[in-house]
């Protein structure tokens, strides 16, 4: 196998190039956004609390614990209890979990989808693009948490089927968007390339034309992370999406949480924090991306 | 001017249209239907001969499109019918409900310029440094904070610091002027400040960019007061994309103020909406998706307008 080396270390060598320019892409971002960077630390710890629940919960976040019902913050419950003594601190930690799983897959869904369909619709033009055009307007006239009530109570609800309200009203915004930066690869010699070599419709979208599409398709990306959260939560909250006994932030501002608003009001306060904080540092961190990608506002 | 404003409404016709065919056939392809629904508390009863005779009251026996031609008639008429579910005419269930949510909306949106405007322009003034830095976080956590929850920590903070409740019984206003503010004061603050926070994003950036126009070089150059020119030259031209996008939440907040009214129990078009999906009601879920529809396409219309009357530049054929 002598001939197996060569070929290795040829290989290994753009791998390490590349670690290293990614490197020094993140090291250059967390130096001209120190904001963004922050947002992005939030949302990483979002992420390893969300991931690793179960290690690091002091409590179960199910276990009902009568003689602690409404109790204050104190040394053993950091943030108090709820009217089953549940531990708030343990279930907003579990609910990270459920934010950060409907969070990114909604975002991913709505963006990717959006994406696609606006992509085809600038490649193929003429009457596609118009019956699109015209059927996304509809959509959009629409408030997204309407719309994302109007799925849910259709497919009923369940944490899949509110990622998928959720996901939905997001895609014609994303189409949009995309559509806008498509139209003018859509001109682009090597789209004509493409075509003039007999590749199908597909390939060319998704090959040629979506990956140069990136830099709008992360800033919806990023900037639907906060909203599907912010939505999770009003849906959860409405009784329309995650239901009991799975821990989510919306679930725990739902119901006993206002009715014992004055007496244990750190049931409603620390559950509202946690979504805030985490939409937060969502937007901090797509808004610097933003930043960072967009050339239009990098001249400036 | 006139011609463009006659073609912009006629064009609102096919797009209404659209609304109504799509509305109208998603409804009947949506599993479930409102006679199940109603029979299904009692089940020993609801025997098929029943439900037939209520599918027959309803009109829902007839043929698919002898209903959306009797609907497509209706709507000409601008006449709803009546909800499937309460039986009474639909013109009365909205009306209230779009009054509260009308209400709502004005007031938010005043709370949001009121808050957008002076904050927007003062960051632009002030770019880069603490004031700016400041407007730009309280502006960025306006759109992380729920402003359902913001709603359930003003009715806290009034309750431990006052030891007092808004009203929870809606009044309108020309019954009681005070105690309709009273109530609706705090939802249209939470939702004001939220709403706010993308207006005033808007107004710095937009105050930003004109800044650097060579006009105000100009104004700056003849020995213009600055107060003037920031007024007339600056602001002016700077509210057209804040405009926009103020217009555009209102008219989402005509129907999207869902769960704020359940924070703060009031009966508008949000909830209205929930209930009327829930149960399948096709006539009222139609005619409120008719109403958001008309409000958001006919807000889009007076923006375009407004354009053309802030923007000399801009001049419609």
């Amino acid at each position: 196998m002598a001939i197996g080396r060569p070929v290795e270390v040829a290989a290994e060598i753009p791998e390490v190039a590349a670690r290293r320019r990614w490197l020094a892409v993140v090291s250059e971002f967390c130096r001209k956004r120190p904001l963004g960077a922050v947002g992005a630390a939030v949302v990483l710890i979002n992420v390893v609390v969300g991931l690793g629940a179960n290690v690091i919960a002091p409590y179960d976040p199910v276990a009902t614990d009568y003689g602690a019902m409404l109790a204050p913050p104190s040394a053993s419950h950091w943030l108090g209890t709820d009217a089953f003594g549940r531990d708030v601190l343990s279930r907003i930690i579990y609910g990270s979990r459920t934010a950060m799983l409907v969070g990114f897959a909604c975002a991913f869904l709505g963006a990717t989808v959006g994406a696609v369909i606006g992509v085809a619709s600038a490649y193929f033009a003429g009457k596609v693009d118009l019956i699109l055009q015209r059927v996304m307007d509809i959509f959009l006239a629409f408030p997204l948490i309407i719309l994302a009530l109007a799925v849910v109570s259709i497919l009923g609800t369940g944490i899949g089927n509110v990622i998928i309200a959720i996901a939905i009203p997001m895609i014609p915004r994303a189409a949009l968007v995309t559509r806008s930066s498509a139209l003018a690869i859509r001109e682009m010699p090597y789209v004509d390339a493409a075509r003039a070599a007999g590749f199908r419709h597909r390939r060319i979208i998704l090959r040629h034309m979506l990956p140069n599409v990136m830099a709008p398709y992360l800033i919806m990306l990023t900037a639907y992370l906060g909203q599907a959260i912010l939505a999770e939560a009003s849906l959860t909250f409405l009784g329309l999406g995650v239901s009991e006994p799975t821990p989510a932030w919306g679930l725990m501002l739902r119901g006993a949480a206002v009715q014992f608003a004055e007496a244990a009001p750190w049931m409603a306060i620390f559950p509202g924090l946690a979504i805030s904080l985490a939409v937060f540092a969502f937007n901090l961190f797509g808004d610097s991306l933003r930043d960072a990608l967009d050339p239009r506002l990098r001249a400036q | 001017m006139t011609r463009y404003i006659i073609k912009r409404l006629l064009l609102m016709i096919p797009t209404l249209l659209s609304v109504a065919v799509i509305i109208f056939f998603l409804m009947r392809i949506v599993p479930g239907d409102i006679v199940e629904l109603r029979f299904a508390g009692e089940s020993a009863y609801a025997q098929k001969e029943n439900l037939d005779k209520e599918r027959a009251r309803l009109g829902l026996d007839k043929p698919i499109w002898t209903q959306f031609l009797t609907w497509m008639g209706g709507l000409l008429r601008l006449d709803f019918g009546t909800s499937m579910w309460t039986g009474a005419p639909i013109g009365e269930e909205i009306r209230l409900r779009f009054a509260l949510s009308l209400q709502l909306a004005i007031m938010a949106t005043i709370v949001a310029i009121l808050l957008a405007i002076p904050l927007g322009v003062i960051a632009a003034l002030r770019q880069d440094t603490w004031i700016d830095y400041a407007v730009r976080i309280m502006s960025i956590a306006g759109l992380a904070m729920p402003s359902f929850w913001l709603g359930i920590v003003f009715i806290l903070g009034l309750l431990i610091i006052f030891k007092w409740l808004p009203p929870m019984v809606y009044t309108p206003f020309w019954v009681n002027p005070v105690q309709n503010l009273a109530q609706l004061i705090w939802p249209a603050l939470a939702v004001g400040y939220r709403y706010s926070a993308v207006a005033t994003r808007m107004t710095r950036s937009a105050m930003l960019e004109v800044l650097r126009e060579d006009y105000i070089r100009t104004a700056r150059a003849k020995g213009l007061w600055e107060k003037l020119i920031l007024s007339r030259h600056a602001l002016k031209n700077a509210m057209l994309p804040v405009l926009t996008v103020i217009a555009l939440e209102f008219a989402f907040l005509i129907g999207g103020l869902v769960v704020t009214e359940q924070v703060f129990n009031l009966n508008g078009l949000g909830l209205l909406f929930v209930e009327a999906i829930g149960h399948r009601d096709y006539t009222l879920t139609q005619a409120l998706v008719m109403l958001v529809a008309f409000v958001f396409i006919f807000v889009n219309f007076l923006v375009d307008l407004a354009y053309a009357w802030l923007d000399p530049r801009i001049r419609f054929r």
